[in-house]
């Protein structure tokens, strides 16, 4: 423990998670051949921070009234998810491969898909759908007067679409407290650098200015992404006041040397000797204990 | 049970935008659990403005933002809750299209999405017509589509739609429509149409206010010893594909009156079920053509565009050779 009463030890095992997911991650890719590995990778940290330790959901029974709500509103990322529901039993990968957008039998798809798969919380996967999703679920948590919290993570370039404004507008009109949403800015979308597309910055000015608390963060170091989530107040529904966004700067490819920065490694499969490649790079990321 | 029609009741004039917030009132003194959601387009004057303000707890305003409205609304039927949501019906189908489609639809949720100002009614020109929208959700998996005939089959439809499962839209019109029913007490199933006015010699097909004019049209035909029959078809999803092949059999001619551009919308569905029915007979598609309307008083676009009681009985007699 230290001073933010973090728990250094299971610091030390989520960044050992983090990976086995980005390992596992690269390999699913790999055999399923599509994927969007530079934002799949830069999300690691938040997501592995969340569905091993902030998140209060249930494996077994992942419809539990009163779990925490996460939506993926960065959709085409939905690997990192999938990959993150193996390890946690859910799934072989084996099935996962057997059962991914093979034409009748497709429960996983590049896009999550709610009524397939369990653990998801809404179908989607356009962008700038999932913060009015995650708007709405904060309302019913709100109106229910129950505690649990609801999260969303968006990706930097999908803040481009205008709906993603209306709802931080309303969600800061509401003072939804109890609403947290999560941008993986990785910097680059998909043709280009945030700043060069449509430049997003600056967003912690423009995200307070609607009534948002901001914390910013190195996203891909976990002790950071702890200090984040552990920090957050409790979820109490009615209390008004401001909802949070965390701006998580992260590396769009995170530990894999040639996708990292790399824009080409938006969306696509990857060869062998590519992924042989990729393997030893996540490893060499892995700390000496 | 035959439905009890307003045939010669003209001047009892519907509102159907203060019948389902009277309808929200109520269900929410039963006890009834659900939430509302709405634009910056309810007057507190009127009943759900009334609603609002008793059930503050349950009512959310998105001010004007359609799409963030219909994706909140989701959200809030994720979270467990039936959603009513009323949105000005210029700005539903079009503005927040992608979230009916995804957030709802795909979703498959239990929200019901009340457009209103159908058609003409709002005035103001085509920037506030809604002429597009049966068209749209037609194409959409998982929606169905109720557009009552007057206040009394909104009420109905509202109450309905708290035990039918999935995704609804409810398209009401403006809210000074004439009556078609005398009374509620007559059957009424979303997805089975309704036998307002039996006859012979053809069949017009129609939904939403425009019901009323068809009934008036064949008013006008009985004058030329026409004998029309009329069908309220409320539901345009599930479609009432019996009932149409039914007509079809027993009259040779089939006249779809809606206030909807002609393509896409009700006469578009009927047409398709008659095609695939093999139906030899006369056919014919009233509604607002392939144009953007002109602008005026609806009542003055209805009789430019043949939509009048007048124009629908001249369409039929010159298509009937009469």
């Amino acid at each position: 423990m230290n001073k933010n009463n973090i728990d250094i030890e299971m610091v030390k095992d989520l960044e050992d998670k983090c990976i086995d997911i980005r390992k596992n991650l690269v390999s699913f890719i790999y055999r399923i051949g599509m994927g969007h590995l530079g934002g799949e990778l830069s999300m690691v940290e938040i997501a592995v921070g969340l569905y091993y330790k902030y998140l209060n959901y249930d494996t077994k029974n992942p419809k539990w009234e009163d779990r925490d709500r996460f939506v993926l509103s960065k959709g085409h990322c939905s690997e990192t998810l999938y990959t993150i529901f193996s390890d946690l039993g859910m799934y072989t990968m084996d099935y996962m491969v057997e059962h991914f957008e093979t034409l009748g039998t497709a429960e996983f798809g590049m896009h999550c898909n709610r009524k397939y798969v369990p653990a998801i919380e809404a179908s989607g996967g356009s962008l700038g759908h999932g913060l009015p999703i995650a708007l709405g679920m904060a309302l019913g948590a709100r109106k229910q007067k129950k505690n649990w919290r609801t999260f969303v993570m968006v990706g930097d370039g999908e803040l481009n679409e205008g709906t993603n404004w209306e709802a931080i507008m309303a969600a800061g009109h509401y003072q939804l407290g109890n609403l947290v949403a999560i941008v993986d800015k990785n910097k680059l979308q998909m043709t280009g650098s945030t700043t060069e597309v449509m430049n997003l910055d600056p967003l912690d000015i423009k995200l307070e200015a609607f009534g948002w608390e901001v914390i910013e963060i190195d996203g891909n170091d976990m002790y950071s992404v702890c200090e984040a989530l552990q920090s957050l107040p409790p979820s109490e529904p009615e209390v008004r006041r401001k909802p949070i966004f965390i701006i998580s700067n992260t590396s769009k490819g995170k530990c894999v040397s040639f996708m990292e920065g790399n824009v080409k490694w938006h969306g696509g499969g990857i060869a062998k000797e590519q992924l042989d490649e990729a393997l030893v790079c996540i490893e060499k990321n892995r700390k000496e204990r | 049970m035959t439905a009890k029609v307003t045939f010669d009741f003209d001047q009892m004039l519907s509102n159907a935008r203060e019948a389902y917030g009277e309808e929200l009132m109520k269900m929410a003194d039963e006890g009834l659990d659900f939430v509302f959601t709405y634009s910056d387009n309810v007057a507190p004057s009127s009943s759900t403005g009334k609603f609002i303000k008793k059930y503050p707890e349950r009512c959310f305003n998105f001010g004007i933002a359609e799409a963030n409205q219909v994706g909140a609304s989701a959200g809030l039927a994720l979270s467990g809750q039936i959603v009513f949501s009323q949105v000005f019906g210029p700005f539903l189908p079009l503005r927040a299209a992608d979230q009916i489609h995804t957030d709802i639809a795909y979703n498959d949720v239990p929200v019901r999405l009340i457009g209103t100002h159908a058609g003409v009614t709002a005035g103001g020109g085509p920037t506030h017509n809604v002429i597009a929208d049966l068209a749209l959700y037609r194409a959409i998996p998982n929606l169905t589509i109720v557009v009552p005939a007057d206040a009394g089959q909104c009420i109905k439809t509202i109450r309905a739609s708290m035990t039918y499962p999935g995704p609804m839209i409810i398209r009401i019109a403006r809210g000074a429509e004439p009556n078609v029913y005398v009374d509620e007490d007559y059957e009424f199933e979303i997805g089975k149409a309704i036998v307002v006015k039996e006859g012979t010699d053809l069949t017009i097909i129609s939904t939403g206010s425009s019901v009323y004019w068809s009934m008036m049209g064949a008013k006008e035909l009985a004058k030329k010893g026409i004998n029309a029959r009329v069908i309220d078809m409320h539901t345009i999803k599930p479609f009432d594909k019996e009932m149409i092949v039914k007509c079809a059999k027993e009259t040779d001619c089939i006249v779809t009156v809606e206030e909807h551009s002609i393509n896409g919308g009700l006469g578009g569905a009927v047409a398709e079920v008659l095609s695939e029915a093999s139906f030899g007979g006369k056919f014919k598609r009233i509604g607002l053509p392939d144009e953007f309307a002109v602008l005026g008083d609806p009542m003055e676009i209805y009789k430019y565009y043949g939509m009048d009681p007048e124009g629908i009985a001249k369409t039929i007699i010159d298509i009937m050779d009469k």
